[in-house]
């Protein structure tokens, strides 16, 4: 793709060297993984879009109800008898098993998010209370959550649970795209639009725009605006808990007390980047995140630049376009 | 806190914050300006009433005891707050010294301008890597003196604060919040993945300061916590003083003026970027002044020591203590260390703690132990005693023209109130 760069040799250098060959290379199956990867961030990116939209609040403990989902397809998926290794199943119980688990993921999410939401901001909102105070409570749920299932979990990650082994479907350009990241990528994106749909098109859908655009107007209009902030809050946790099932697919041995953390950044970062409080914006900026990190840590030789990448991406969208590349509201979005 | 003549027009009011840091009264909404009136005045408030009762010199008075018997604290060992046997008293009172050094820098940040920084770590860990790289003879770079390398590390994070700042300040504060969080894992990730900054492995042997003992043992040494604690201590009491200077300047009354309403702040005319990128910076600067202190005790810097969740705690300290309030700060930050070192039994259970009293801090006194005052910044002692003696006359009184601007955040809620 850049082939000037090609003839540069892999620079060595103290500290960061850029392995170009290595990323010519894995080009293809980078961009397979990244948009798996992206399709992750993207749902998880939603729900903090959505509250953002409606109350114009970081939810930091987001991250939080994304990390129950996973421990709730771990419990599953161990009960159900899966481990570190994959068995043979047919088609039809692979299927079964993933709606299963999907099923307990999101009413998992989306129940941590309903407690979160009644316990922690409810009494702030009736008290109207000044942001800087919903900031430190956000950040102190989603702290009280990890630590609780720290000292329930320990801080080592739980034992890989495997599903199915990722078939070949079809090659591009070389590289095999596998079952387990079409799988991903294709119901990640129904359920992002199935969510824009909902938004733009039903009768609660338009209740949430009205909140996000004026909640007191909205109220006079006859809109409860407790149930939609309600409704906001598990919409987000049901996406968040099917992010949880795709992201124990692609790692399986990724459900860890911490492991919310790094990924919620991440996930804000997407919802940054394509403009927050955009339910569209969400997934572009999910998708290009996850391409972006994938890209970066071929480049950069370590897993952990992901994060780094992440992290500048959104520090440079801050500062060159704040309002995200597709940067409208949810309010302002058309009917 | 306060001790110093503050640059203060009126000599008499220069120095009169410290009756009015004690002064711990919050003022519920709308509330009437006149001390009788105000709302509840809290567990403390009684307290701050008859510290402003007092004159001047018996508050000096009692500050000076207050500090010679925190001076003695490690050499006393009371008996009942003693963290041992469970921890040495001296490091764990150097531990206290140190979370009420980095809640006063986070106080500025948070309490003062009303941002929220959920990074701090990250200069805690910018200021440690400074004094270790700096000093240790693990490092390549040039090795100098280790108390040259607290005014450096200063500038490297206050350097990093306004890198951070400028792009996210411009912007709504909770992006300040989201980058700083991302920041705070990211310079432990830079640690972990930079060769150069040696991941687990780390800085042995960091520098200290110089002097040694009759027996020619350093005076600094690692495990002695007392000349640490002492140090850490006497840097405490030259910034707060610094910080109560700003506080009531100019300057701290631009950050109340922004903590309180942005908009309003700007169309008045404060330079509000300017100002928020200020207090990040110098919260920045103090954060990386303790990573300094704390690398220099410790004697041993690697990736392992700069969490996000200890981010947390400090905010917890801020919080907890009453944000905005210098003594609260302080109070909160020893709080915060010497629970977990005193009941050890608690220690496994610490985030968790912190975690659940920052939720239920904000939910039933979002204000903290020690309330932020809600005052006159400028001439305060002086409008207090007129507001006191002719109480019937009301905020008119209160509002001789310098003060009139910032006593306007007498009748508003406080950033952190509700």
């Amino acid at each position: 793709m850049l082939p000037l760069l090609v003839q540069l040799p892999p620079m060595e250098n103290d500290w960061i060297s850029f392995d170009v060959p290595s990323l010519m290379q894995n080009f293809w199956s980078a961009t397979f993984d990244g948009l798996t990867f992206g399709a992750i961030y993207a749902l998880v990116a939603l729900g903090y879009t959505l509250v953002y939209g409606v109350l114009n609040l970081i939810n930091f403990a987001h991250s939080e109800v994304f990390i129950v989902g996973c421990y709730a397809v771990f419990f599953t998926l161990s009960g159900l008898g899966f481990g570190p290794s994959a068995p043979r199943l047919d088609f039809w119980s692979i299927v079964l098993n993933l709606v299963l688990a999907l099923v307990v993921a999101m009413v998992a999410s989306a129940l941590t998010a309903f407690v979160l939401e009644r316990v922690a901001y409810r009494p702030l909102r009736k008290r109207n209370a000044p942001r800087l105070v919903f900031l430190i409570t956000a950040i102190g749920a989603s702290f009280t959550i990890q630590y609780l299932i720290y000292l329930w979990r320990g801080p080592s990650p739980e034992l890989a649970v495997t599903m199915f082994r990722p078939t070949p479907i079809f090659d591009v350009f070389g590289t095999i795209v596998d079952s387990q990241q079409l799988v991903i990528i294709i119901a990640a994106v129904i359920m992002m639009v199935g969510t824009e749909r909902f938004i733009r098109k039903s009768r609660t859908g338009r209740g949430i725009r009205a909140v996000a655009q004026d909640p007191d107007t909205a109220t006079l209009m006859g809109v409860n605006k407790e149930r939609i902030i309600i409704t906001t809050f598990l919409i987000g946790g049901v996406l968040a808990g099917a992010a949880a099932l795709f992201y124990v697919m692609k790692i399986p041995s990724g459900v860890q007390y911490s492991g919310g953390f790094v990924l919620g950044i991440k996930a804000f970062a997407a919802a940054v980047l394509g403009g927050i409080g955009n339910v569209r914006g969400a997934l572009l900026g999910g998708l290009l995140l996850g391409l972006i990190g994938n890209y970066g840590q071929i480049l950069l030789g370590n897993s952990q630049w992901t994060d780094v990448v992440a992290f500048v991406i959104l520090v440079l969208v801050l500062l060159l376009r704040p309002q995200g590349i597709l940067g409208t509201s949810l309010g302002r979005s058309k009917a | 806190m306060s001790m110093t003549d503050g640059p203060t027009p009126l000599p008499e009011a220069a120095a009169a914050q410290a009756a009015a840091d004690r002064e711990a009264v919050t003022a519920g909404p709308g509330s009437s300006v006149t001390p009788e009136k105000r709302g509840r005045p809290g567990v403390f408030g009684a307290w701050g009433e008859r510290w402003n009762a007092l004159s001047r010199q018996q508050q000096w008075a009692f500050l000076i005891v207050v500090v010679i018997l925190a001076y003695m604290l490690p050499l006393i060992n009371p008996p009942i707050i003693t963290t041992e046997p469970g921890n040495n008293f001296a490091l764990a009172c150097f531990d206290m010294a140190r979370f009420a050094l980095i809640a006063v820098g986070l106080n500025v940040v948070v309490g003062y301008a009303g941002l929220l920084d959920l990074g701090y770590v990250a200069f805690f860990a910018v200021g440690s890597y400074c004094a270790a790289m700096l000093t240790s003879p693990d490092s390549p770079f040039l090795h100098i003196p280790y108390l040259w390398t607290i005014p450096i590390a200063m500038t490297v994070t206050m350097f990093f604060g306004v890198v951070l700042g400028v792009p996210t300040l411009r912007l709504r504060g909770d992006y300040l919040a989201i980058v700083t969080l991302g920041f705070g894992e990211i310079v432990r990730i830079l640690a972990t993945i930079i060769p150069a900054m040696k991941g687990q492995v780390g800085f042995q042997n960091v520098g200290h300061p110089p002097g040694t003992e009759a027996d020619g043992t350093p005076i600094f040494s690692n495990s002695n916590g007392v000349p640490w604690y002492w140090l850490t201590l006497s840097i405490i009491i030259v910034i707060t003083l610094l910080v109560g200077n700003l506080e009531r300047s100019r300057v701290g009354r631009a950050w109340i003026a922004i903590r309180e309403d942005e908009d309003a702040a700007e169309i008045m005319g404060v330079p509000t970027f300017k100002y928020k990128v200020w207090a990040f910076a110098i919260g920045a600067a103090i954060g990386g002044l303790s990573g300094a202190l704390f690398a220099g005790q410790v004697g041993f810097v690697n990736n392992q020591k700069f969490d996000v969740t200890t981010s947390i705690l400090f905010l917890a300290a801020v919080v907890l203590g009453g944000a905005g309030n210098k003594v609260g700060a302080i109070l909160g930050g020893a709080l915060v260390s010497y629970i977990p070192l005193r009941f050890t039994a608690v220690a496994e259970y610490k985030y968790l703690i912190f975690g659940i009293a920052l939720v239920l801090i904000m939910i039933f006194r979002s204000q903290g132990l020690l309330p932020a005052r809600q005052r006159l910044l400028a001439y305060g002692r002086t409008a207090y005693q007129r507001v006191t003696q002719k109480d019937s006359t009301g905020p008119s009184s209160a509002g001789t023209p310098p003060a009139a601007g910032p006593g306007q955040d007498q009748n508003r809620e406080k950033g952190v109130q509700a």
